[in-house]
Parts: C-alpha cells; structure tokens; sequence
C-alpha cells in the first residue's frame, strides 16, 4: 500500500475518523516487519493492540446448575428401596409352619418346656380354685342358717301376736 | 438454558470481558475474579439473557460498571491494585525482542489514561466495535466517543515518542 495513502488513515485515525475496514488497513501495514521510520510510534501502537487482542480468559467459571428437586426423591426412594429389602424376607421368605412337628428340634423342646410350666402353673391354679369351693360351701350354709333365723322370727312374731289377743281381753 | 448452552452463548466474547477487565484493573488476576463474577451473575440470570437483544453489549456494559465500581471501592480503601503480570506475548523475532519494551510503554501509557478513554480505546482499537456498539457501553453519542478517541490516540503516541526521544519514563 502506498506511503501516502497510509499517512492520510493515519491522519484521520488520529482524529478518530476512520472505519473499521480503515483501521484494518492499517494494521495489516503494520503487522509487517518493514515499516517507514517516521511511522515507527504507530507500529508500536498497532502491534501492541494486536499482541492485547490474543488474551485469552483461561480460568474456568464454576457454574452451578440449579438445584433440582430430584435429589429430595431420590432419598425418598433410597428409603423406600430399604424398607422392601427389609420386608420382604420377612413376609415372604421366611417358613411358615402348620403343626409343632414341623418345628426344628430346638423349638420343639422350647415348646415343650414351655407347655410344661404352663400345666404346672395351671394345676396350682386349679388347687388353689378347689379350696375356693369349700368357702363357697359354707357361704351356702350361712344363707341357709340365716333362712332358718327368718323363720324363727317369724314363729316368735306369731306367738307375740297370741300373747297380745290374750291379755286384751282383761282390760 | 443448559450450561452447554450458556457457554455457547459467552464463550464468543468472554474473552472479551476479560480484556476490557484487565484493562481496568490492570492487574490479570483481578481481571480474572472480575470476569468469573460476571460470568456467575450472567448465568443466574440466564433466563432473561434471552431476552436482551445483544447479550455481549449488556456484558460489556455489566463489565464495566463492574469494574468502575470495583475501582472506586479500592479508592476508597487506599489500596493500590499491584500488577506485575503481564502474560508473555510470544514473540519470537529478535525486532519484536527489541520491542518489546516499547510495546509494553503502551499499556502503561494508557493505565494513564483517564477511565472513560481507556474504556473506548479498548473496546474500538482492540475489540474492533463500531461506534454504535461501543454507545451502547459507554452511554456516550458517537461524536463524543470520536473526540474521546482521538484524545487517547495522540495522547499515547505523543508519550511514545516522547519515550522514544528522550528514553525518559
């Protein structure tokens, strides 16, 4: 490109004058190696602000993503999924048994002994409900003395009666 | 809008951000936390990003304000922003060796530069956007946006050579 027509951007760079495509011109004349002397302040300038241009932002913005309600349902889930794991062996795994001879031997014994503490403790149950009779017995013979003492009074009332109609008479 | 989405949606201009940031609070990791934030606060929203017509001016805008702000708060507490970090440009050529401090007397020459020129000057000399992008930004009319540039564009090469005349600075 021709001196003077560099010069003339030049000018009206200065003045803030010149377009985009100028100021392109420009820089492409002065990113060559050769450049007029009395030019030299603006290829210091030019290189420089191509040299700025090729900074680069290298750190890495941490972007949070917005918190989703998912993480909420996947404990939801995760409790859930603990809860089947627990019942299910438990419902439907687990033997279940129709008569005691099916029981393994231990249990077995286990029922037994139980089953003879308890007898044990039923038959005392049973002496102590015996000597309960007797009392019931006598409570019978109190009523029935006590119907007999109604009775009696009754006779004492009637011979009263017979004394009373007696004695009127002398009046 | 999934993350793969939004870092389709970002991923042209986040670099972008990145630069207009650096370029602010000069220092890179400072660049770097502000870029992340406005990343996170881009993502948080993305169900209005849609409806933003033009997603990288409203982040570039975000960025700045972001930044300005950031800026007066460090006032404010009298700290300074320490910045010994910039990244190596690979240049290779042993000119560009020779160069390099020169090039380098650029980005300081323009940490000078008052906040409203080195946002435009970035956003058109590096960025590429034209005036009607960079309004957009910097809520300016594009006359004023041509004098700021102007301004900063003499301004840097006048203390270039200065820098270059005398080897002070």
């Amino acid at each position: 490109m021709a001196l003077n027509n560099i010069e003339y951007l030049l000018e009206k760079y200065d003045n803030g004058e010149t377009s985009i495509a100028e100021e392109q011109q420009l820089k492409a004349y002065f990113a060559q190696d050769e450049v007029a002397p009395q030019l030299e302040s603006y290829r210091i300038m030019f290189q420089y602000f191509d040299q700025t241009k090729k900074e680069q932002f290298t750190k890495d913005v941490p972007l949070e993503t917005k918190k989703s309600h998912i993480y909420k349902w996947i404990s939801v889930a995760a409790v859930a999924v603990l809860m089947i794991g627990i019942l299910i062996p438990n419902v439907f795994g687990g033997k279940t048994y129709t008569s005691i001879a099916e029981l393994p031997a231990e249990e077995q014994e286990v029922y037994h002994q139980t089953k003879k503490a308890l007898s044990l403790l039923s038959s005392n149950f049973n002496d102590g409900a015996s000597s309960m009779n007797a009392l019931g017995f006598m409570s019978a013979k109190l009523n029935k003395g006590a119907e007999q003492v109604i009775q009696v009074k009754e006779f004492s009332k009637a011979t009263n009666k017979l004394l009373k109609k007696k004695q009127t008479p002398k009046h | 809008m999934t993350q793969t989405d939004f870092t389709k949606l970002v991923l042209p201009f986040k670099d972008k951000v990145f630069r207009l940031a650096k370029r602010l609070l000069v220092s890179r990791e400072e660049a770097e936390d502000a870029t992340q934030e406005i990343l996170i606060k881009l993502w948080k929203n993305n169900e209005k990003i849609k409806e933003y017509r033009n997603v990288e001016a409203f982040s570039m805008t975000m960025t700045k304000n972001f930044c300005l702000d950031r800026l007066k708060s460090k006032q404010a507490q009298n700290l300074k922003i320490v910045h010994s970090n910039y990244q190596d440009h690979n240049v290779s050529l042993q000119k560009d060796l020779e160069n390099r401090d020169s090039v380098d007397w650029v980005s300081k020459i323009i940490e000078e530069l008052p906040e409203q020129q080195k946002i435009i000057l970035q956003l058109r000399d590096i960025e590429e956007y034209d005036y009607d992008e960079i309004a957009k930004v910097v809520d300016m009319n594009p006359t004023a946006i041509r004098v700021a540039l102007s301004r900063a564009r003499k301004t840097i090469r006048e203390k270039l050579i200065n820098t270059h005349q005398y080897g002070i600075k």
